[in-house]
């Protein structure tokens, strides 16, 4: 009984996604293009040879990251849809500690500062939400999402404003350079960030089942009454799920300026506040499968980037086929979840 | 009642061979079942003998694993309980399914299709065949008033009524009387022998020995998920019914020695409380409970039952008054303090306020105590402690389970009931609030749970009991206190208690001295009833 179920739970999305690529075969085969080498190109362009592996986890990390915040909050029943505001909030942090203090310290040093910053950053983002949530009981979900908006044009307007590179013409802040560049791994570009990720899927099973804070969040997701009925603080357990996973979104943030972007300017974003709820949700709110989940949309964006740009596919139809992928997954997903219930 | 016809028509309903297993368990083991037109069958078991599984079956929520369901006479499969629905089965929950906000109308078009589809059916012409079906079976009912309104023996009716608007030939009533008043049941049982009259079928699923007496033709017994036997209730006894639902003699009155009652613990003076929708629920109560006493408070339920132990445990606010423990100022703390404090409590509602279902008996067994030394050290869990701990309790209590680590609701009521109970026992507590500890727990359950009430009594605990059952409150109270409208009507001792005066006070009679000496002049409860009633 319970291996059928574990069965089902790997082989149902499997099979989703072979339907998916199965129609987004039929869509390109459609545009007159040979499916079969569109989807080879994909496969070697992200996990052929160590250039694409490198690009494949360099995605994943960022995903990862925050996949692993939202799991704390959504674990609370935390509905934290403005990973996207805290990642914007924490890049600012961090590249404004980074800008500040590059000339004067050293990497040992300004690195964790511009950790801690970036978390501080997403942290207090989200602790708006919190604070509105706790204050006035205003949902959460509807105040990240708006706060999203504010973080990401209030970084652009100091990338165009006080914080713009003044020896630029772009609308771009100063780069990062030399001690506030996040250390690489290997002599590949893969950086710490990415370990940092993996360093905390223990931590992060750790907090949520041996921990009594970690209980208290479960409980809090499965009934706030009962847990509070039961002398749990529930006001602080749900500020610590949002704002924890404002951190981690935060920290987010600030690898990917310190280690790709460089600069605070447009295009900062990789939307991964968002793919970063689905990562979450698809990895069933567990750290292990928040990982293959972060590993699956990284491997699934790098190919259809490589199908766009090694095979010539138009951006749209790679885009589509990789759409269709994870929505069959992510039914197949609930539909075995469904039966095993 | 004439004996239906048995031989010459089929069944309307049949079961064969019912098997339905749930991971651990098997909840209906190859079992049997017919009912016949125009008969009230009574299904009677624990809880967790399999009888709502096995209505679930009938009604097309489940699958069975095998067997099939014959309905005159003809085999059918019920996919959904839209299935079951057009094939004229119909049941009442014991949680209703009603949605609270619409109407009685509006409830009985929600979900059906309409002869004027896109638009709803008419109003006038669903209320003129509300208006028909309730004045032909007695349902009384205003098809316009929204459902939040009415009182939950009203919303049982409409749910009794939406049954028969969508054609109901078969009525399945899940533990019907547990929500009533002794007066409503009454009622009830009068509507369900006019329907049983008219040649409506109806399987009748309790745990109430005395209740399936008295309204059933036929009683069908579970247990463990089997058959027991078939009886005609005119050719058996509760004491039989009760050997074949247990499988052993229950005892029926716990035994108990006198109270010792001491010192004071918990001690509300004028408390005043709201209900939901803000209106006044408990209107100045002055209550004590001393340490080994058990004080009962009776009533009918939504009387202020609710909010009183709401209030206590610090889940709602108090408007007015004081909450004393011990002779320290609890009011308005939360209920982490109130535990702290010594507080001890078993809700009415177990899976709103006490269990989390999908947690494990043991992080239940210790979840107001999880940050504390032996279950946390370093800041991490001791998983070790936390299962010894619950093996332990599990042990004590007779928990009927697979494992500790079994998902909590999996669990029957009675055992559900246990953990709760024994968790907060196991904290040691000196006041225990305690509200309908037995309501959806089995014979077996009840026994114990009563049983441990008492232990604890003469321990040295000071009991809060808040029970809607008044057999309860008789078997357990050392003093039993009646609760009407948000005000207590009067006080008397629990041994030798005048069932008519805690009936009338039940209705809102308030006791009067005078009146006490005239009926009861034998009993000298005037002082201490005196105490809380005149004010």
């Amino acid at each position: 009984m319970r291996l059928t179920d574990s069965l089902r739970a790997v082989l149902a999305p499997l099979a989703g996604a072979l339907l998916g690529l199965f129609l987004g075969a039929l869509l390109i085969a459609a545009t007159g293009a040979n499916p079969v080498a569109a989807y080879s190109t994909m496969l070697a362009g992200a996990l052929g040879g160590q250039r694409p592996i490198v690009e494949t986890l360099l995605k994943t990390g960022p995903l990862l990251l925050m996949g692993l915040g939202l799991t704390v909050a959504f674990r609370g029943k935390v509905w934290n849809i403005g990973g996207e505001g805290q990642y914007f909030m924490g890049a600012l942090a961090g590249a404004t500690v980074g800008l500040l203090f590059q000339a004067t310290l050293p990497a040992i040093v300004l690195i964790p500062l511009m950790a801690l910053a970036g978390m501080a950053g997403g942290a207090l983002w989200a602790g708006l939400a919190a604070l509105l949530k706790i204050r006035f009981n205003i949902n959460e979900i509807i105040t990240t999402l708006m706060l999203n908006y504010i973080a990401q044009y209030t970084v652009l307007y100091l990338a165009r404003g006080p914080l713009k590179d003044p020896e630029s013409f772009l609308p771009q802040s100063a780069q990062l350079v030399g001690a506030a560049r996040l250390p690489t791994l290997f002599g590949t570009r893969v950086h710490i960030g990415v370990l940092i990720g993996v360093l905390l899927i223990p931590l992060i099973y750790l907090l949520l089942w041996q921990t009594p804070l970690g209980m208290r969040i479960r409980a809090i997701g499965s009934s706030p009454t009962v847990a509070f009925a039961a002398g749990m603080n529930v006001t602080w357990g749900l500020a610590f799920a949002l704002l924890f996973s404002g951190a981690l979104a935060g920290l987010t943030g600030m690898t990917e300026v310190s280690a790709l972007h460089l600069r605070l300017k447009d295009g900062l974003s990789g939307d991964y506040g968002f793919t970063g709820i689905l990562v979450a949700l698809l990895g069933r709110l567990h750290p292990v499968g928040v990982l293959v989940a972060a590993i699956f949309f990284a491997v699934l964006s790098i190919g259809a980037q490589s199908m766009h740009s090694v095979y010539g596919l138009p951006i749209a139809l790679a885009q589509m086929v990789q759409a269709l992928v994870v929505l069959f997954v992510l039914v197949a997903d609930a539909l075995a979840r469904r039966k095993s219930t | 009642m004439t004996t239906p016809p048995t031989q010459t028509t089929p069944p309307v309903v049949e079961m064969r061979g019912i098997v339905k297993r749930f991971p651990g368990v098997l909840a209906n083991d190859h079992v049997d079942l017919q009912l016949q037109k125009g008969e009230i069958l009574g299904l009677l078991g624990e809880n967790g003998a399999g009888k709502t599984t096995l209505m679930n079956i009938l009604y097309g929520l489940y699958q069975p694993d095998a067997g099939e369901i014959v309905l005159h006479g003809q085999r059918v499969q019920l996919r959904s309980v839209h299935d079951a629905i057009a094939r004229g089965l119909g049941m009442v929950h014991q949680h209703f399914m009603l949605a609270q906000p619409f109407t009685v109308a509006e409830n009985m078009v929600l979900g059906q299709g309409s002869p004027r589809w896109p638009l709803l059916e008419k109003g006038r012409q669903v209320q003129e065949r509300i208006t028909a079906l309730s004045q032909q079976y007695g349902l009384k009912v205003d098809p316009a008033a929204h459902v939040w309104q009415l009182s939950v023996g009203q919303q049982q009716r409409v749910e009794i009524l939406k049954a028969l608007y969508r054609g109901a030939e078969v009525l399945i009533l899940d533990e019907p009387t547990a929500v009533l008043t002794p007066q409503e049941v009454d009622e009830l049982v009068v509507i369900l022998r006019k329907l049983a009259a008219t040649g409506r079928s109806l399987i009748f699923i309790s745990h109430k020995l005395h209740e399936v007496m008295n309204v059933c033709d036929r009683v069908a017994v579970l247990r463990d998920g089997r058959l027991v036997d078939v009886v005609k209730t005119s050719a058996t006894n509760p004491a039989h019914l009760s050997r074949l639902m247990v499988g052993r003699d229950v005892q029926f009155r716990t035994e108990k020695v006198p109270a010792a009652p001491t010192t004071v613990r918990l001690d509300l003076r004028e408390l005043r409380v709201n209900d939901d929708r803000a209106l006044p629920a408990l209107r100045g109560i002055n209550l004590t409970v001393r340490a080994g006493e058990i004080v009962g408070i009776a009533g009918v339920e939504g009387n202020g039952q609710r909010e009183l132990e709401e209030a206590i445990l610090g889940l709602r606010p108090v408007e007015q008054g004081q909450v004393l423990v011990d002779g320290q100022d609890v009011t308005g703390v939360s209920p982490g303090v109130m535990l702290a404090t010594g507080l001890g409590y078993v809700p009415s509602d177990r899976y709103r306020t006490a269990l989390l279902a999908d947690f494990s008996i043991a992080e239940n067994l210790v979840l107001s105590k999880v940050a504390q030394p032996p279950f946390t050290r370093w800041g991490l869990l001791n998983g070790r402690a936390i299962l010894a701990h619950a093996e332990k309790l599990v042990k004590a209590f007779n928990v009927r389970t697979p494992s500790v680590t079994t998902a909590v609701g999996k669990l029957s009521g009675g055992n559900a009931q246990k953990v709760v109970l024994a968790r907060e026992l196991a904290h040691q507590p000196s006041v225990l609030l305690v509200a309908q500890p037995t309501r959806g727990v089995d014979v077996g359950a009840i026994e114990f749970i009563h049983q441990e009430l008492i232990h604890q009594r003469d321990q040295g605990m000071a009991i809060l009991l808040i029970s809607t059952e008044l057999e309860e409150i008789l078997n357990l109270s050392d003093r039993i206190v009646v609760l009407y409208e948000g005000e207590i009507m009067g006080e008397c001792p629990g041994a030798d208690a005048d069932l008519q005066q805690v009936g009338l006070m039940m209705a809102g009679a308030r006791q009067s001295q005078p009146q006490l000496a005239q009926q009861q002049p034998a009993q000298r409860q005037a002082e201490s009833g005196g105490l809380h009633a005149a004010h």
